[in-house]
């Protein structure tokens, strides 16, 4: 071989880049490294039985995220309630019913658009259309209304992408039996669609735990302990808003911390099954 | 029975345009009265904006350009750091690394804002506050250093698909003619994976343009005009500071900010979309 | 002849099955040898050891040695990249870069180091007239290669790959996703390239390898049955199981 080995130049270039990956890919996990134990470090410490399982009282000065805690699972349990059908819904109608491309084109890029709104600008519209138009007030009924808008889009492109994968010979032999279409879509298409519909309630799990924005000026500030039923009717904080709540206007960061180590272990859960879930359909799938 | 299912699930296939449209429609007219009456000239380009003066001011020049000040400089950093981890990942990471990286980055991903926000308060801000020495950290500043921060799982997850979608047979052209792996991943795999890092950037920008909680804790959210030190209010974040004790034309003009915001929002879809189109005709 | 590579007592694994065993065979220089044998042979995984494109699999175990220049290429202190330049490789999928046809051409002299436009004007146009390409693509060297026919984007790669003025080409089956018109071309091409390079060619086409090679070698199971002559092997060849396979009892 004439030459050997690259020129300078070439060796500064190859030192250069992978310098900078390095760099990059330190930074990266040195900040989510941080993250993690700084916020359970400092949160961790502030955790006590009676922060989880108590209300605030302005008399005695303590502070409880017990109706923090329920809101956030009510509003969960009603947001997902409201929007897995819809979702589900829309994912059938283009996946099985939609014949004409431009239909299926507009409801896409509505879709699309939707996932880019701002969640501050959802918040404003949800204040406009579900608490003044409506007339639901501030409450948990129309921060969950809200965050079904939001949501919309997750649960429809999971479940769209797992009915995509159905295999067309399953709905064949379906038809071919002579069943109807709502048939076999009930009894072929929806049970092998499942781990779509499971994913995008993962993820829209976690996207509405985290959703602060959207629910300050529909859902509201307040503390207090209801039932699911009058929850829903009532004002009510999430963790997040919660978070922001006393961590802003109140200058709690203990509290604030406590709650953002609970967010944070959510976080990770979340993220964990996600994972496990999303391997387990796929050995199944393999099968 | 038929005919009934299958309008049922036109309806349900039809409430995502409705959606949009109802979002639309209420954001212009909710929006339009206060530009109407404050023309559109001296909102857009007031540079004072003080309601509950004695004569109220209306100019948004400050929040906008907070809000494109803040967002270029979170690229700035973001895009570096997003990009050369998401190059490392995609090509050059032990899977046992990528596996691990990319449960992090996930993570990123899912963590509150408020929880960036908080962190971004009892860190950042005093941080700044003393190296710099300026007397308060809440600035312009943080709130770019933050939210460097939240659009890097986006730039990262978007890139790394893109580079990974990239043929190996390009990647072993380069090689055959002498090039070493990583020069073949600078100069053949990453301009043909253009597209894909482009729209990873835009979804970035829309992030970043449409933060409001995280911006709101960390940037100081005094009205002023856009400086590195300077406490600023973003367009999200003024529409989300004042919306509680507003009333009157003041609302209105909340209104009319979160419409400007949804038109800049629209911007990036339309660019996205255009970048979209361009990589499936290239 | 002189020869310009040699193998000795080639192995190679992947993983725990062994793809190629005990290799022995010699590359003249300046002339084209072809490599023939049933799909999974071996031929394609040998002509990759000659410059180390097996590198990037991984599992990969080699042993013996490929001696290029009199030095061998698994040896310590070989610089890859190096080697890759001067043995370099043309693959069975045209895969020119989404770039024009002139950073296509480029890229390889730009890697290693020509920055001058005039110098790169230079070798663009000599390679791609040596691909007998340039009359067809001088008026458009500055649109995307992705744009051109497949045969077209094959010669375009054969004029990447001579730019960096290797001393061997490698061809993996170069014309088994071409037309019979776009195969005839590049066979052209072929012969004309020897009187510059080494040529080494993977093909599954015995037609191909009587029309072009002057030495044959035939690969069966991971082994090396045979190698001579082509016009020797093509008539008399020496093994039963080469025998089979020419007159097409197999394969």
């Amino acid at each position: 071989m004439k030459k050997n080995g690259m020129s300078a130049r070439r060796r500064a270039y190859e030192i250069l880049m992978r310098g900078a990956m390095y760099l990059a890919m330190g930074i990266t996990c040195a900040l989510v490294l941080f993250l993690i134990f700084y916020v359970l470090i400092k949160g961790g410490a502030n955790i006590t039985w009676e922060l989880l399982s108590t209300t605030p009282s302005y008399l005695s000065g303590r502070i409880g995220i017990l109706p923090d805690i329920l809101n956030t699972l009510y509003i969960i349990a009603a947001t997902l309630v409201i929007v897995l059908p819809l979702g589900v819904g829309a994912a059938i109608y283009l996946t099985e019913y939609a014949e004409n491309k431009k239909v299926v084109g507009i409801i896409e890029y509505a879709a699309e658009t939707l996932s880019g709104i701002p969640s501050i600008i959802y918040g404003l519209v949800g204040m406009l259309f579900f608490c003044q138009f409506w007339g639901m007030k501030t409450s948990l009924l129309a921060g969950a209304l809200t965050l079904v808008i939001m949501n919309l889009p997750t649960i429809m492109r999971t479940t769209q992408e797992s009915l995509k994968s159905v295999p067309q010979s399953y709905r064949e032999g379906a038809f071919g039996l002579g069943a109807g279409k709502w048939r076999v879509i009930r009894t072929v298409v929806l049970p092998s669609s499942v781990d779509g519909i499971i994913t995008g309630c993962i993820l829209s799990l976690g996207r509405i735990l985290g959703e602060s924005a959207a629910l300050l000026f529909t859902a509201g500030f307040a503390h207090a302990l209801n039932g699911f039923f009058d929850g829903l009717t009532s004002a009510g904080a999430t963790l997040t808003v919660a978070l922001y709540v006393y961590a802003k206007e109140q200058g709690e960061f203990g509290v604030a911390f406590a709650i953002a180590a609970i967010l944070m272990v959510l976080t990770l859960l979340i993220n964990l099954t996600a994972t496990l879930v999303g391997r387990y359909f796929k050995k199944r799938r393999d099968i | 029975m038929e005919n009934i299912v299958h309008g049922v699930f036109l309806f349900l296939g039809l409430i995502t345009v409705a959606f949009v449209l109802l979002i639309t429609v209420y954001l212009i007219i909710a929006g339009m009265p206060a530009i109407g009456e404050l023309g559109l000239f001296n909102f857009l380009f007031g540079k004072s904006w003080g309601p509950t003066y004695a004569v109220p001011e209306f100019g948004i020049l400050p929040f906008i350009l907070s809000s494109v000040y803040g967002t270029a400089g979170a690229l700035l950093l973001g895009v570096p750091v997003g990009f050369f981890t998401a190059v490392y990942l995609a090509k050059l990471a032990p899977p046992k690394v990528k596996a691990l990286v990319g449960a992090a980055v996930s993570l990123l991903a899912g963590i509150p804002s408020v929880v960036y926000g908080l962190v971004g308060m009892l860190v950042l801000v005093p941080a700044i506050r003393s190296i710099f020495n300026v007397p308060d950290g809440a600035s312009l500043l943080a709130a770019i250093i933050v939210l460097s921060v939240m659009v890097l799982p986006s730039i990262i997850n978007v890139s790394m698909t893109a580079l990974e979608a990239v043929p190996k047979e390009y990647e072993d052209a380069s090689l055959s003619l002498g090039a070493s792996p990583i020069e073949t991943y600078m100069r053949v795999t990453v301009p043909a994976a253009k597209s894909g890092i482009a729209t990873a950037v835009v979804l970035g920008v829309g992030r970043a343009l449409g933060e409001a909680m995280a911006v709101m804790m960390v940037s100081g959210n005094a009205p002023n005009m856009p400086s590195l030190f300077e406490s600023v209010r973003f367009l999200t974040t003024a529409v989300a500071s004042e919306m509680s004790y507003s009333s009157g034309l003041h609302r209105q003009a909340l209104f009319s900010i979160a419409l400007v915001l949804f038109l800049f929002i629209m911007l990036i879809n339309a660019a996205l979309n255009f970048i979209l189109k361009h990589r499936k005709e290239g | 002849m002189s020869e310009i590579i040699k193998v000795k007592d080639l192995c190679l694994w992947y993983g725990s099955s062994q793809a190629l065993k005990n290799i022995s065979m010699d590359i003249p220089e300046r002339s084209i040898t072809a490599f023939i044998g049933p799909s999974g042979c071996g031929k394609s995984t040998f002509l990759k050891t000659l410059n180390r494109m097996n590198d990037l699999i991984p599992d990969v175990k080699i042993t013996g040695e490929v001696k290029y220049d009199g030095r061998n290429i698994y040896g310590p202190g070989v610089d890859v990249n190096d080697l890759r330049r001067e043995i370099g490789m043309v693959f069975q999928k045209p895969n020119p870069f989404p770039m024009s046809v002139y950073d296509n051409v480029a890229y390889g002299p730009r890697t290693h180091g020509i920055r001058s436009k005039a110098k790169l004007d230079e070798i663009v146009e000599k390679s791609l007239k040596n691909a007998a390409i340039w009359d067809e693509l001088k008026d458009r060297l500055k649109k995307s290669a992705l744009g051109l026919s497949g045969g077209q984007q094959q010669r375009l790669c054969i004029a990447r790959s001579i730019a960096v003025k290797p001393e061997v080409v490698l061809l993996d089956e170069p014309t088994s996703a071409l037309d019979p018109i776009s195969t005839a071309k590049i066979e052209e091409l072929i012969d004309e390239l020897k009187r510059e390079f080494t040529i080494v060619i993977v093909t599954h086409n015995m037609q191909q390898a009587a029309r072009c090679a002057d030495v044959t070698a035939f690969f069966y199971l991971g082994n090396l049955i045979e190698v001579g002559q082509t016009m020797q092997m093509f008539s008399t060849p020496n093994d039963r199981r080469t025998q089979d396979y020419i007159t097409g009892r197999f394969g």
